[in-house]
């Protein structure tokens, strides 16, 4: 007990020293979360009516970011898998990051469901005693596993950050089966999440069974594309070093998924577009616009040339091996796929309604204000946890030593 | 003290009869203060940070009368797994706090489905003039928000004008994709027939138009609806006599419900309704007409505070020409069976499986 107050007390500590550098960064995202927190107040008393939703397109920026980031947080996996599955040293090394990656994502993603929903104060309904769980609603199985994955990887991360920080060895009799089921489970939130929107025939745009392995795929890419982006910047601020190895991995993770990504998304238009059925209005939409709104197509075409452009510089040896070119194509997937996954997925799927209206969507200045706000909060604890890991990693926070001090 | 009972809210589709029964409060009108204590007392564990949040708005206004109302409200239970005890309680919570705020004698009527009893509805699409009368009167009727703002104005029936369109001899040679080259002529059509593609946005100087025909088209209160099966909380869900009714009170405004509704029957409110006194219906079915509030979803139900007293829905009492029927399809010799039985009648996207109860037929 003394050991787990020490070990709070050294924790923060150590996280909220930091140079002037440091406080910058936090204080311009503590701005950001002051906006937000004014603009959840404004969507709480006004009502959604200050978004750009109505009830033709009733998920926007929100439920985009809620998607994209659940594919974040099992993006994860991809460097717990080859880290404890197949005994990579460089990934072993990192992969307690890639948890407290997989805690800040999960993390948004809650508050962009709080964001989402119409009546936030109500949330208590769908959780029992006191609510109601429903286990015929695939977003009750959301909730459920994403709250699930989100306690499996406090659990990994800290219990390692524990050991680390004691000295003590690691239990693996239950340590290792709790990682593989959270390896398991990081596939089954972004199924699930695929689920919510590709079990309504009502929208035909979501309605196939392609929308998890694409989920999976974008996922992976995206994921992992973040991932390298923080572990270079880690690399240059902090005196911790992450190896080659594991970076050259999850690059050529991050090819591969994302080929998948744009196979399968050039799968889908051959299909919609060669029948050419009322079902394919969406993906026209999207594409081309229809009846003379045109709104989502300038964002389309950005997130093709943004993934088929990352593809190939990815597969061009000078980009993926230097280490200074490295982050342009990564930061080009990720931007590409969180326009294909969000905006370009979740709005056309409204348009036209089911009753054949044809309506356009974008997000007012508090969604914006809102989203921005989000992952400012996001940055703000990823870099606290980061911190943290680092730290104890690198053996500056430690039972009995003396009071650490970050660089 | 009352707090010890446990609650009763739980996964089962009706726990009411495992609920120990409370006893009777006193007349929440005559002691609003004790409700509040009780019901602070029974939300003890719930003090979610979401619940903090609504309780901080709620202390703010504490003075005001309606506060222990809006209180008591905002921690009861799902409205079917309510004792008739509580559902009489929120009632009369109901009926005091919106007699109030509208400025006039308030009913809240929670009267529950009839044995022997299963809604049905048909509709005339040959006889429907697209005068728009059905829709006007829901909206009466139903207490729907007006407002003039983007997504502020709630419509429940939409009536779809399609144009009748033609084959001509001057486009016996447009293509489809033009420019192409893939495919040359056979297009001398314009759309027709009863395709979702109408616009009820029209404004003609007098109707029936001669170029266009109608179709009405709103919440068809399926047998086997997709909306309640994604609801995350069960608030919305099919009434034993048929419609799909919601607990506005329990409606956490996820709008899963909206994405799944193959016809576009359901409306969020985006903000609290604009609902003029003047122009507020007093006679109101819990899970009907009453007042909504900001942020949930909304819906026909074939005006419950009518049809479960015999009436018919405003809808079918104001249509002058007769196109609309409404009935109870267990009974063979109402209007509805017997439609049913003589009529070519077809369901609105029957392949999805959703077994609509309203149905369109023809002469």
């Amino acid at each position: 007990m003394q050991q787990l107050t020490r070990f709070a007390v050294d924790y923060v500590g150590y996280v909220l020293k930091g140079g002037s550098k440091f406080y910058a960064w936090m204080a311009v995202l503590a701005l950001f979360i002051l906006g937000m927190l004014y603009v959840f107040f404004l969507q709480n008393t006004d009502g959604l009516i200050v978004t750009g939703m109505t009830s033709q397109i009733h998920d926007g920026l929100y439920f985009a970011n809620l998607v994209f980031l659940v594919g974040v947080a099992a993006g994860a996996v991809t460097i717990v898998f080859p880290a404890y599955a197949y005994h990579h040293e460089g990934m072993h090394k990192v992969a307690v990051l890639g948890e407290m990656l997989a805690i800040t994502a999960v993390i948004m993603v809650m508050m962009f469901v709080f964001a989402h929903m119409g009546r936030p104060d109500r949330l208590w309904h769908m959780i029992p005693p006191w609510g109601i769980y429903s286990f015929s609603s695939m977003l009750g199985w959301d909730v459920m596993v994403l709250n699930g994955y989100l306690i499996l990887n406090i659990v990994c991360g800290f219990y390692y950050l524990w050991c680390k920080y004691t000295g003590k060895p690691i239990n693996n009799k239950w340590f290792l089966p709790v990682v593989y089921v959270a390896i398991v489970w990081a596939l089954s939130i972004h199924t699930v999440t695929a689920f919510l929107i590709s079990t309504m025939p009502s929208r035909p745009m979501w309605f196939h069974s392609m929308m998890p392995i694409r989920f999976i795929t974008t996922a992976f890419a995206a994921g992992p594309a973040l991932i390298i982006l923080i572990f270079m910047i880690v690399r240059k601020n902090t005196k911790f070093w992450v190896d080659d190895s594991a970076i050259k991995l999850l690059t050529t993770i991050v090819t591969w998924c994302l080929g998948l990504a744009i196979f399968l998304t050039l799968s889908e238009v051959v299909v919609e577009l060669y029948a050419r059925t009322e079902h394919a209005n969406g993906l026209y939409y999207l594409m081309f616009g229809l009846h003379g709104l045109t709104r989502l197509v300038p964002w389309f075409w950005s997130a093709v040339i943004l993934m088929i452009g990352a593809f190939v510089l990815f597969l061009i040896p000078r980009f993926r091996n230097d280490f200074k070119l490295l982050p342009i194509p990564c930061a080009m997937a990720f931007a590409g796929i969180w326009i294909e996954k969000g905006m370009g997925l979740i709005v056309p799927g409204f348009v036209p309604t089911p009753i054949g209206e044809v309506a356009e969507y974008y997000p007012s200045f508090v969604e914006v204000l809102m989203t921005l706000g989000i992952w400012a909060f996001g940055f703000f604890i990823l870099t606290i946890l980061l911190k943290g890991a680092i730290g104890i990693l690198l053996g500056e926070i430690k039972y009995g030593g003396p009071a650490a001090v970050a660089k | 003290m009352a707090n010890k009972q446990p609650p009763c809210a739980g996964p089962a589709q009706d726990l009411a009869s495992d609920c120990p029964v409370q006893p009777a409060s006193a007349d929440p009108a005559a002691n609003p203060l004790k409700t509040t204590r009780r019901d602070f007392l029974r939300a003890g564990g719930m003090l979610s940070m979401s619940s903090l949040m609504g309780t901080a708005a709620l202390m703010t206004q504490s003075d005001n009368a309606n506060a222990a109302t809006e209180w008591a409200e905002h921690f009861q239970k799902n409205y079917r797994l309510m004792t008739p005890e509580e559902k009489n309680e929120a009632r009369l919570r109901l009926e005091r706090r919106y007699s109030d705020e509208y400025g006039k004698k308030v009913a809240v009527d929670t009267t529950e489905a009839q044995p022997g009893m299963l809604m049905g509805y048909a509709l005339n699409i040959r006889k429907c003039i697209g005068c728009r009368r059905c829709v006007h009167a829901c909206v009466a009727e139903n207490n729907q928000s007006r407002g003039t703002r983007p997504g502020e104005k709630i419509e429940w029936i939409q009536v779809l004008r399609m144009e009748r369109g033609k084959f001509e001899q001057e486009k016996m040679n447009h293509g489809y994709p033009e420019g192409l080259g893939i495919q040359v002529g056979g297009n001398a059509y314009t759309p027709a027939g009863q395709v979702l593609e109408g616009q009820y946005r029209y404004n003609p100087e007098k109707v029936p138009e001669a170029d266009a025909t109608y179709m009405p088209i709103a919440c068809m209160q399926c047998e086997k609806p997709p909306c309640v099966k994604v609801c995350p909380v069960r608030t919305t869900y099919r009434e034993a006599d048929g419609p799909v009714v919601i607990d506005y009170n329990w409606c956490i405004g996820c709008r899963m419900c909206m994405g799944a509704c193959p016809y576009w029957a359901r409306r969020i409110n985006v903000t609290t309704p604009v609902l003029p006194k003047e122009e507020m219906n007093p006679v109101t079915h819990y899970l009907g007409n009453r007042p909504r509030m900001r942020g949930v979803v909304e819906k026909c139900h074939w005006c419950l505070q009518r049809s479960r007293h015999g009436r018919y829905p405003a809808c079918v009492e104001v249509c002058p020409v007769g196109a609309r029927k409404f009935g109870n399809l267990l009974d063979p010799q109402s209007e509805v069976s017997k439609i049913l039985e003589r009529k070519n009648v077809f369901r609105l996207k029957a392949e999805l499986n959703t077994f609509p109860k309203f149905f369109y037929f023809y002469d």
